[in-house]
């Protein structure tokens, strides 16, 4: 092989190109030492998300709070984002350690797209994902922790599937659904109780919005909806066409019927 | 060892020649202006060997010659742009950028190694408008000409490029432009060129972000068919 070439990022490797972004960032620019905040020193942590699995694919939702200590940093942050055109990635915890492990694991991924001309498998997003999140580790250590849920469309299975994760990267399929963060207990108590197999759309965006809403009145940190600022969770489904965000006009109109049926049933 | 004194002129004469001999051995890429875009493309008789690739959100690299070689500097490229556009922003990338790179890269080979690349590379960029677009042809020693309208490049670009230069006008459909690119390839070849064995790609600039898409077989296919 030739030697690199002069104005280009060119790591040597024994055979075949890296398609790793995240490596090629470390090899140009090595990290210092990883220093967290002091203890005390307060960031905004994002609260509850959660993802199901219905019948045209998956669906993530997530609250719209950031919290720093008992005060409210954010009321309109966004938790859930596209990781690529057929899988999306949803955060509780450290919200700036958070963006930024989101941010790389986009260009990590349209890297490996590009330099190979070819998407990875959804099984391979998922590991990598873990290994990014297993090298937030020291982070996670300092208090900065990070915990991640993942759902791709599986255009080998023509399904949708869902993945979790804890702060040390360990990574669990989930068949049906699940949820992370402060309010993620009493979410996933409702959804127990709302998710069905082959859910259809309107009823899978409704059972997400009840989950959030009810998380919301069970924990502080989780930020409910709020129809006079109109602010409402984020909602994203991914099929087969592609990962898109549910228009907040639909939103509305699952939290609104949410409401309906507790008041018919006295709630 | 005992080295010879070769006169500079000399060597450049000798590197060059062997550059273009090599060049002249492979396949043409044409690269057109259309109404939404830029159209790349090439005779390719693999479906996986690409000539044509994104480099990023709206830029694109096409590189001709042998493969090896323009693969080395389509991978750097990417690295390239994604590096910077993960550091800055993603409206920070762009060919000019590249083109430096790659004219800095080639130049550097082409008088330090033992041998000179045997490729002509083109950046493309798609603009808001027709008026934005950004073409840049980078050849083996390292000299880069900034193009507008059309290019071809490789084995029978001259031939190609008087094909193309009567036939092509500004703002033509893809369609159009298609089968212009593939008519000016089969006149120089003297035979039809298949579907199969043509490669094609646009940057069009009515996509959402990332503006490259490839044109499948079935798709050229149809649109040849239309045509003729």
């Amino acid at each position: 092989m030739t030697e690199p070439a002069r104005g280009f990022p060119v790591p040597s490797y024994p055979l075949g190109a890296n398609p790793s972004f995240a490596d090629l960032l470390r090899a140009t620019r090595p990290d210092g030492p990883e220093i967290g905040p002091a203890a005390g020193v307060g960031v905004p942590r994002g609260t509850t998300v959660l993802a199901l699995r219905y019948r045209d694919g998956a669906l993530m939702a997530g609250d719209r709070r950031a919290t720093e200590g008992f005060a409210i940093a954010d009321e309109r942050i966004e938790k859930v984002f596209p990781a690529d055109e057929t899988s999306a990635i949803a955060i509780a915890g450290a919200a700036g350690q958070a963006t930024e492990i989101v941010r790389l694991f986009q260009t990590e991924l349209e890297h490996y797209e590009k330099v190979e001309g070819d998407r990875l498998s959804l099984e391979g997003k998922a590991n990598r994902l873990a290994q990014m999140i297993r090298g937030n580790f020291p982070m996670a250590l300092q208090g900065l922790v990070v915990v991640p849920l993942f759902a791709g469309y599986d255009e080998r299975r023509s399904q949708g599937r869902l993945f979790r994760y804890d702060a040390t990267g360990g990574r669990w399929e989930e068949a049906d659904f699940h949820s992370t963060g402060s309010g993620s207990l009493s979410a996933r108590g409702t959804l127990k109780k709302r998710w069905r197999p082959e859910l259809g759309r309107d009823q899978a965006i409704q059972a997400a919005v009840e989950s959030l809403f009810d998380a919301s009145q069970e924990d502080l940190a989780t930020g409910g909806p709020n129809p006079v600022r109109g602010i409402y969770p984020s909602v994203w489904t991914i099929t087969s066409s592609g990962v898109s965000e549910v228009p907040e006009e639909e939103v509305r109109a699952a939290f609104e019927a949410v409401v309906q049926i507790a008041r018919e049933e006295g709630g | 060892m005992f080295q010879p004194y070769v006169p500079p002129e000399q060597m450049i004469k000798d590197r060059s020649e062997y550059a273009r001999k090599g060049i002249a051995r492979g396949r043409s890429v044409v690269a057109m202006e259309y109404a939404h875009g830029i159209l790349f493309l090439a005779e390719n008789p693999s479906a996986t060997l690409h000539k044509i690739s994104e480099i990023y959100d709206r830029i694109a690299f096409a590189g001709v010659g042998k493969y090896s070689e323009f693969e080395d500097l389509r991978i750097a490229g990417i690295r390239l742009a994604d590096l910077r556009g993960y550091s800055y922003g993603r409206e920070d990338v762009t060919a000019k950028t590249l083109a430096n790179a790659y004219s800095q890269a080639l130049a550097t080979i082409f008088t330090t190694q033992m041998k000179p690349y045997e490729v002509e590379i083109l950046v493309g960029q798609v603009g808001d408008t027709p008026g934005e677009n950004e073409l840049f042809h980078i050849l083996y020693d390292g000299s880069v000409a900034d193009e507008t309208g059309c290019v071809a490049m490789g084995g029978r670009s001259e031939d190609l490029a008087d094909h193309l230069k009567d036939a092509y006008r500004e703002g033509l459909s893809a369609e159009e432009a298609i089968g212009l690119a593939v008519g000016a390839l089969s006149a120089v070849e003297d035979k039809g060129v298949e579907p199969e064995h043509l490669e094609a790609a646009v940057l069009d600039r009515t996509r959402a972000r990332r503006k490259f898409r490839r044109l499948s077989d079935p798709q050229l296919s149809s649109i040849l068919a239309s045509r003729s």
